[in-house]
């Protein structure tokens, strides 16, 4: 359960990396496809080199989607249930190893690589916390 | 046995010779004991470890970082035959230590961020594919003779 200061430190997390948004998403994406080959059966579809224009507007999706779950912390269900369907219903992507461990690594990843020391151990586990809950949510259709 | 291509094998040493070990491991059991607070069951006897600042600052959690990391570094020596190498540590962690070995696991996801937010862009996706391998691989020789 995240705790009035999990919220606070996952805010002031995703205030530091605001400037550099627009490639948090592709970066963890690109490292997830390259450590996890099996997460890139879901992109069939998709160019997957590195710089793709596909990953690129993907990771942008992807990082809209984390920032409304920060604006809505007291309220992820709700913020996030059309996502929750689509995971459900139509993607039907695996969802405790995909979301909550294989991407949810590559995010801190990237969020590690660009805020060096600042991805304090106190962050590093509200974050954790914070992406396991919208894993959960993400989950909760499924069956 | 598993396969390292030389780039793999050039992607951990070359990780590994600029990691100071007694600093990483301290950081990287720390972080284990803080964001997955149920690992600290295997630690009574370590003292005060009631807030990030007291585990951060304890000084058997250090001590114990740096010796889980030392003997990663053993590893890396040793590629080629793990499961002979964590023979012995592998039936430690099962009959005395009693530790499920999904830990090793999370562990092993918690050193690779630790080695990201040091190494910062050096720690390429191709570094990190070859280090989670190295990981996933640690971990399943150190749960090899679980029975």
């Amino acid at each position: 359960v995240l705790t009035a200061e999990d919220k606070k430190l996952v805010q002031q997390m995703w205030e530091k990396v605001s400037p550099r948004q627009e490639d948090v998403g592709a970066e963890a994406l690109e490292r997830m496809f390259v450590t996890y080959p099996q997460t890139k059966t879901y992109f069939p579809h998709f160019d997957l080199h590195h710089g793709s224009d596909q990953i690129r507007g993907h990771g942008k999706k992807v990082v809209a989607a984390l920032g409304n779950a920060v604006k809505n912390l007291d309220n992820l269900s709700q913020a996030l249930s059309e996502l929750s369907n689509l995971h459900a219903y139509n993607l039907r992507v695996d969802p405790p190893r995909f979301s909550s461990q294989l991407l949810s690594q590559c995010l801190q990843v990237v969020l590690a690589v660009h805020l060096g020391k600042d991805y304090t151990p106190e962050i590093h586990s509200a974050v954790d916390k914070f992406l396991s809950a919208v894993a959960a949510v993400l989950a909760e259709k499924y069956r | 046995m598993v396969h390292w291509s030389a780039e793999e094998k050039q992607l951990i040493s070359s990780v590994w010779g600029k990691v100071n070990v007694e600093e990483c491991g301290a950081e990287a059991l720390a972080r284990l004991l803080i964001v997955y607070p149920w690992t600290q069951r295997f630690f009574d006897n370590f003292g005060n470890l009631s807030s990030p600042t007291a585990i951060i600052g304890n000084p058997k959690v250090r001590a114990h970082g740096k010796k889980v990391l030392t003997s990663f570094g053993d590893a890396i020596k040793n590629l080629e035959n793990l499961k002979a190498t964590y023979s012995k540590l592998s039936e430690l962690h099962c009959d005395k230590l009693h530790v499920d070995p999904e830990n090793f696991r999370l562990l092993g996801d918690i050193l690779i961020i630790v080695l990201a937010a040091h190494f910062g862009k050096d720690f390429t996706p191709s570094c990190q594919a070859t280090w989670q391998k190295l990981v996933g691989v640690v971990a399943h020789a150190l749960a090899h003779k679980y029975h």
